[in-house]
């Protein structure tokens, strides 16, 4: 009876593995699939692309210590054995001719010197004079433990970001540690918290097969996410029905599968938002029902500045932008708004009339409507995407709160095809800049620092004496710069980002930070990119296949990957990095003896006794990795594992797991992801969750609740009353033309892989300034020209374009960031949503000359 | 071997002096025509795109430097397809070809013009004539093939030797009239001989599917990228641990399954298997959370 | 040389009759016609009695026949042919061992034709002088086509030959190949006598170096009877290989051992003292050698 007492779900299990296993000729006990299928001595196993946050599953050729192909995983739902052309060359990212492989210091003599050469070091002489800047910075009346910050990454892996928030929060007790998410995902993150209470998206990938109308609000994904990209266009093609809209500032690439294309003025959005709203109510298509049950009003403030430096004039005049007035006291809350009705709403937006948005927005009076309509018919099921648009606005919290606005009025949420669905541009932005907390507000699980329970629950979690965590948000990227620079920060970190070129005013705040000598800079990266160039201290990390890692992509899906290779040389994983680096810290070196008095028995440990060998991430010893990965790999270790004596990933990820489960962030156990193709949370009961917030597709959702907002306690989303308001800076007659920076399909993000990998060069060398022809024609240039493109902040020299794949309305250039030898950063505006702190970089005046 | 001149060349050194001039000269003189003939041959190694070679045929480079323009393979071809270029032909003289749209390979299955070859210029390896090589075709003008256009013709398909295998229609929707389909002519160079039966049979006035020789018509993947699919049925399977099962949350009547993506349970079909859990407690974090 | 006679071999008909002062040369038009021939009734009337060309023919599918000089370049390009390639190789070489290197140029080779057409309108109309060119041209030229042939990897040769590209027109069509036809008929007629073969082509300076050890050879038993009518001189298209046996210069024997001596019998022909006749290369004729080691030497005036 013995096999009887399998379960049907077991047995179904059993057998299918070993049908697969003899198709395949292999014994199934012991069976060690991820090594040398194919006969030519490749090792293939599971991994999830480096690129973007679509989140493509990848299969990783291994052999003779060194990757040497990729394919498309078939498996992997979200992309099917498909990748972009980025993905095409993944095998190459690692392989780049400058690889640093050494710790190097600026230094003079033998001795660190701010302007000194950088010269090869040991990893311990490196850590020593980190470990001396983070205690004198701590000491220095005028910086203090928020001067030790950190700028971390969406590209970080779970645990990395994990062991960095652990790192920075409780052990240096600095809140002053951010992601570089900052600058990509900020304002999507305050648009779910303020509407829902609760941080992500609720629908999944599969409401591109489901919805009747596509809108792209700011989202090119023909170039950004061309593989969802061709999910849409699949829909497109086989329902005769649907429709697409694109809106943008230009007409780019996705524009052409458009059948409805509006371009419209920058910043004009807001307008078109509320406009649609007001539609909607003057065609009484709101979702009463939905609405009275889900839904709650509100009117936020509205003079909320601009993000930019307090003495800025238009800083002074703002009332509610939260910086200390006169009196010292904060003026006001950017994020504050109050109880309204829907008739107060419905009144607020009733000025948004078809005329005046298309006023506003210059976009024909027909293509509004034609969008309104969409969104309005009761039939038409409506998935919105959005990313860098949307995110990076000065009004970023508000164009989230208000296309959330739309979909609530309708009712057109949670379920498939119905779907506001926020974008991601980095691998892991939702893994580990969101989830696992590291804003400088965050903690884990959608928790924050300024509430005294979260602080609770989070230290109890990390067994830490109550009080540890510090309650004041730490600075984040944009104040960063700006702190760097006036010398309140004197120990910066950051890992797997380039600021230097992705940060915005790079001239104006970031570079005189970094090199202010009160500040001591460290870069961990791969490559010599320009933010390690202007560093002080250069280590060298571990990338993608060299660690065994953990990406989250925008879906919900986490993906987990084994360590297929060594990294070269000295190169260490970020993981690696922050762990040893604990090591020479004795609590006592960076906690206050009130602190430590309340936890007696932390006295004389170091970091990293306190907070990773805790007895929570060390509770698996590191044969439990050729446990859990015995069905792909026998014998399987890492280098973490070897380096630190237990498993030390899953000891982190089991830690860090226990904050989701049963806050609805639930993940399921470390060992599953190394079995599959990647999980959307919350999985509960081992189930993923698709569609959040309905019932049947939400457990967290009760039987008979249909729809349950469950983030705020009375389980309704946020409705906002939120005007129109122009960008910060815009184009005058010394400054005549909007800029718009961005991406290009063949190069991902400042280029320092894919600029790396000859054939991605080749086929995009140059960043290019797109223009109208007729502003080229009246300033005398022509196609291929170099012109020197400015602001207030700076200049650059590129070539003109007027063809090809963007095409310009008059009055708007555009250039991308990926260059590294036309930093387009030198000129965009530091100015942020006050509410998400996430910098425009799409708005700022400019002009072009021929040189 | 002498010659008169050297014969009759006096010793000294005037004589000395005049013979190395002589010498000169001619090494010059025929030097100098070596060079341009030299050049000419290496020019005339480019292969036509019009201009396809025998079955079996090296790969052009060697071809031309194999084949010693016998014309065996002219003598033997039954369909008297081949030619031997002339010498006004941008190929090199003497060597054969066929124009496909004139007259096509007809594929004999004892390859007679491959036996004739007295080199190697036709690989005598070669024995199964669905094997050969000897160009690729290629649907050159999406414009003007009738298929791309949406029109039913697929004559290239349908006339082809190994159809279904070299030729497949791809099915597409035809997004304009919103309710047919595009059946789009694929050449699928693993079974593709080249032996030009498409381009011969292609109705329009000038042929939208050519015939061209391997060098132009093939690209190559690099090799550090492999097909996902392709591999995965080579290797009968996954090539990595196939997946552990995955279950859903779903409302009744729905179904979920990987990789294929949501569907209603069909009636009479079982609802999923297993009671519904109870639903977890949410335990509050809320507040100030921003 | 000096006064040639204006009409070479009158004397020889006048002696021997019309038909045998030109045995040789119709015998030699007979051969370089029938191959042609060989060749033509395939296409023609589709009697397939040879296959191919003279690079490669196939004969009563028994018979392979390779030009060595082709597959020599052929060869320095790094490609081994079929075995059948190699033996016809082998064959050809063997068979013009035996009957004399050159004899190609005179027997088979389809330019001959052309070529003799110019000599024969030449000293029709007078024609004399032109340009100079040295007879070891052609081995320069030789070696030039093997040397581009191992620099480019192509048979370059092939391009410009005009003994493979006049066959081969003939056989599969001609093309513009007859413009490089008309090219040496004309160089010959009016810019070098005996221009192309006797100067220039690399497949004649080939089959010399055959020659140089071939069996068959133009032997001079009656070189004593010579009259010094010039005639011989007059008609040879390689007069330089008469003289030495003919004059036993430095002793040379009776025998033309010049590998140039194409074997045509033309000078068996036109003589009317009938000093030449065709004979192996190891028997030197008797009443010859009377006269080898002899004293005063009848030299031409």
């Amino acid at each position: 009876m013995s096999v009887f007492t399998l379960t049907r779900r077991e047995f179904i299990k059993t057998n299918a593995v070993a049908a697969a296993a003899v198709t395949a000729g292999m014994s199934v006990p012991g069976a060690v699939m991820a090594q040398a299928r194919g006969g030519d001595g490749v090792r293939w196993d599971k991994g999830v692309c480096r690129y973007c946050g679509t989140g493509c599953g990848v299969l990783v050729g291994t052999k003779d210590g060194k990757v040497v192909a990729t394919q498309g995983d078939p498996d992997a739902p979200v992309n099917k054995g498909l990748n972009c052309v980025k993905g095409y060359f993944l095998a190459k990212i690692m392989y780049g001719q400058d690889r640093l492989t050494k710790p190097l210091l600026r230094m003079k003599d033998g001795k660190f010197d701010k302007n000194g050469e950088f010269a090869p070091i040991s990893w311990d002489a490196a850590f020593d004079i980190m470990a001396e800047k983070v205690k004198a910075t701590m000491k220095e009346p005028t910086q203090g433990p928020y001067g030790v910050a950190m700028f971390g990454s969406g590209q970080w892996t779970v645990w990395e970001g994990y062991a960095a928030v652990k790192l920075m929060k409780a052990g240096f007790r600095s809140n002053s540690i951010d992601p570089n998410a900052r600058h990509c995902m900020a304002s999507a993150v305050a648009g779910f918290m303020r509407t829902f209470g609760i941080d992500e998206p609720m629908g999944c990938y599969d409401d591109a097969e489901h919805a009747d109308v596509f809108a792209l609000w700011g989202a090119n994904m023909a170039e950004m996410h061309p593989i969802l990209w061709s999910r849409i266009t699949n829909r497109r093609l086989t329902a005769n029905h649907v429709k697409i809209h694109v809106l943008s500032t230009f007409s780019h690439r996705s524009c052409e599968l458009a059948d409805n294309e509006l371009i419209f003025k920058p910043q004009s959005d807001l307008a078109i938002l509320n406009y649609i709203c007001n539609y909607i109510i003057q065609n009484k298509a709101v979702n009463q029902e939905f609405v009275k049950k889900n839904v709650g009003f509100f009117q936020g403030v509205t003079d909320i500045g601009y993000g930019l430096r307090p003495n800025h004039p238009l800083e002074q005049v703002a009332g509610n932008n939260g910086y200390p007035g006169a009196d010292g006291k904060p003026k006001g809350d950017p994020n504050k708004h109050t109880p309204i009705t829907f008739d107060d709403f419905a009144k607020f937006v009733s000025e948004y009339t078809l005329d005046k948005a298309h006023e506003i927005s210059g976009v024909p009076k027909d293509k509004l409507e034609a969008l309104a309509k969409a969104y309005a018919d009761p039939k038409v099921k409506v998935t919105s995407y959005w990313t860098m648009g949307f995110n990076q606005h000065t009004r970023g919290t508000w164009v989230n709160n208000m296309i959330y606005n739309v979909h609530l009025l309708t009712g057109k949420i949670s379920e498939p095809g119905n779907s506001p669905f926020s974008l991601t541009g980095q691998p892991s932005a939702c893994g580990t800049a969101r989830e696992v907390g590291t804003f400088s507000h965050r903690l884990p699980a959608d928790m924050v620092v300024m509430n005294p329970k979260h602080r609770e629950f989070t230290e109890k979690a990390w067994k830490l004496p109550a009080g540890t965590i510090p309650p004041t948000p730490g600075y984040h990227a944009v104040l960063q710069s700006r702190m760097l620079k006036d010398g309140k920060i004197g120990f910066y970190w950051t890992s797997t980002t380039n600021n230097m070129q992705a940060g915005p005013n790079v001239n104006g705040e970031i570079y005189p930070g970094w090199r202010n000598p009160k500040a001591f800079v460290v870069v961990s990266d791969v490559y010599p990119t320009v933010s390690a160039m202007s560093a002080d201290l250069i280590l060298p990390c571990a990338m993608w296949m060299e660690k065994e890692g953990m990406f989250g992509n925008a879906e919900r899906r986490g993906q987990m990957w084994r360590q297929q290779v060594k990294a070269p040389g000295e190169s260490r994983s970020d993981l690696w990095q922050y762990m040893e680096f604990s090591k020479r810290f004795k609590v006592e070196d960076v906690w206050p003896a009130d602190l430590l008095a309340k936890a007696p028995e932390l006295k004389g440990k170091t970091l990293y006794e306190v907070l990773y060998a805790n007895g929570q991430v060390n509770k698996f010893p590191k044969e439990e990795a050729a446990k859990v990965n015995a069905h792909a790999w026998a014998g399987y270790t890492n280098d973490e594992s070897e380096a630190f004596g237990f498993y030390v990933q899953k000891g982190l990820f089991e830690e860090y797991a226990g904050f989701g489960r049963g806050h609805a962030h639930d993940l399921a156990p470390f060992d599953t992801y190394h079995k599959v193709r990647g999980l959307r949370w919350p999985v509960v009961d081992g189930k993923e969750t698709l569609w959040r917030f309905r019932e049947g597709y939400d457990s967290y959702v009760k039987k008979g609740e249909g729809v349950r907002f469950y983030g705020y306690p009375d389980g309704k989303a946020k409705i906002f009353a939120l005007p129109y308001q122009p960008a910060a800076e815009m184009p005058d007659k010394d400054f005549d033309l909007w800029l718009c920076t961005g991406r290009v399909l063949e190069h991902w993000h400042s280029g320092s892989m894919t600029r790396r990998v000859p054939e991605l060069y080749k086929a995009f060398p140059d960043a290019v300034v797109w223009m109208h022809p007729k502003d080229a024609e009246k300033r005398g240039l022509k196609r291929n020209d170099v012109v020197k493109v400015s602001t207030r902040r700076g200049e650059i020299e590129l070539r003109v374009d007027t063809k090809g794949r963007n095409k310009m309305p008059e009055g708007l250039i555009f250039v991308p960031f990926f260059d590294e030898h036309r930093l387009v950063n030198k000129l965009t505006l530091d100015a942020t949503c006050p509410i998400s702190k996430e910098t425009d970089f799409k708005k700022c005046a400019a002009k072009v000359v021929k040189v | 071997m002498t010659t008169v001149t050297q014969s009759k060349a006096p010793v000294g050194n005037t004589a000395r002096r005049q013979f190395i001039a002589d010498t000169s000269r001619m090494a010059c003189g025929v030097g100098l025509l070596g060079l341009g003939l030299g050049l000419y041959a290496r020019h005339a190694t480019a292969l036509p795109p019009a201009a396809i070679r025998p079955p079996g045929a090296l790969p052009e480079d060697r071809f031309s430097s194999a084949c010693i323009r016998c014309g065996m393979c002219v003598r033997d071809c039954p369909y008297d397809i081949l030619h031997l270029a002339r010498p006004e032909e941008p190929m090199s003289t003497g060597t054969p070809y066929f124009i496909a749209r004139q007259a096509p390979c007809e594929m004999c299955e004892d390859i007679p013009c491959v036996k004739a070859c007295p080199t190697t210029a036709l690989d005598h390896s070669l024995k199964e004539i669905n094997k050969a090589k000897m160009g690729l075709a290629v649907v050159v003008d999406h414009e003007t093939c009738l298929n791309f256009l949406g029109l039913r013709c697929d004559i290239c398909y349908r006339v082809c030797p190994v159809i279904d295998k070299a030729i497949t229609l791809d099915p597409q929707t035809n997004v304009r009239t919103g309710r047919h389909t595009l059946f789009i002519p694929v050449v699928h160079s693993e079974h593709c001989t080249g032996c030009g039966k498409c381009e011969k049979a292609c109705p329009t006035e000038v042929a939208a599917i050519k015939v061209f020789p391997l060098y132009m018509a093939k690209g190559q993947l690099s090799s550090h990228y492999r097909l996902g699919w392709v591999e995965k049925e080579k290797a009968g399977g996954s090539l990595v641990a196939p997946e552990i099962e995955h279950r859903y949350n779903m409302p009744e009547g729905m179904k979920y399954e990987h990789g294929k993506g949501l569907s209603v349970v069909p009636p009479g079909e079982a609802a999923a298997p297993g009671a519904v859990p109870p639903a977890p407690t949410f335990k509050a974090l809320q507040g100030n959370k921003l | 040389m000096s006064s040639v006679p204006l009409k070479p071999g009158a004397e020889a008909v006048a002696g021997k009759g019309w038909l045998l002062a030109h045995k040789w040369l119709i015998l030699r038009r007979s051969s370089q016609v029938g191959i042609l021939l060989l060749f033509l009734v395939g296409p023609w009337f589709g009697l397939w009695i040879v296959k191919g060309n003279l690079n490669y023919s196939y004969t009563l599918g028994v018979l392979p026949l390779t030009d060595p000089y082709l597959l020599l370049q052929s060869l320095l390009t790094f490609k081994l042919p079929e075995t059948l390639a190699l033996v016809g190789a082998a064959i050809i070489i063997l068979f013009y061992l035996l009957v004399g290197g050159r004899s190609y140029c005179a027997w088979t080779c389809p330019v001959n034709l052309v070529t003799d057409i110019s000599s024969a309108l030449r000293r029709r109309f007078g024609l004399k002088g032109g340009a100079h060119l040295s007879r070891s041209t052609r081995f320069w030229m030789l070696g030039m086509t093997l040397v581009v042939s191992l620099l480019t990897g192509t048979i370059a040769w092939e391009m410009f030959n005009p003994v493979s590209m006049l066959h081969r027109g003939l056989i599969f069509g001609m093309g513009f190949a007859w413009m490089v036809i008309v090219a040496v008929f004309l160089f010959d007629l009016f810019v070098m006598r005996s221009g192309w073969c006797g100067h220039l082509c690399p497949v004649g300076a080939f089959y010399s170096l055959i020659g140089r050890v071939s069996v068959l050879r133009v032997q001079l038993p009656g070189r004593a009877a010579c009259n010094d009518c010039m005639d011989c001189f007059a008609v040879c298209p390689e007069p330089q290989v008469i003289r030495p046996a003919l004059k036993a210069i430095n002793g040379a024997p009776a025998l033309i051992f010049d590998a140039q001596c194409t074997n045509c019998g033309r000078c068996i022909d036109v003589c009317s003292k009938d000093v030449f006749a065709f004979g192996p290369r190891f028997t030197i004729p008797v009443s010859a050698q009377s006269i080898v080691g002899g004293t005063a030497q009848a030299v031409p005036k």
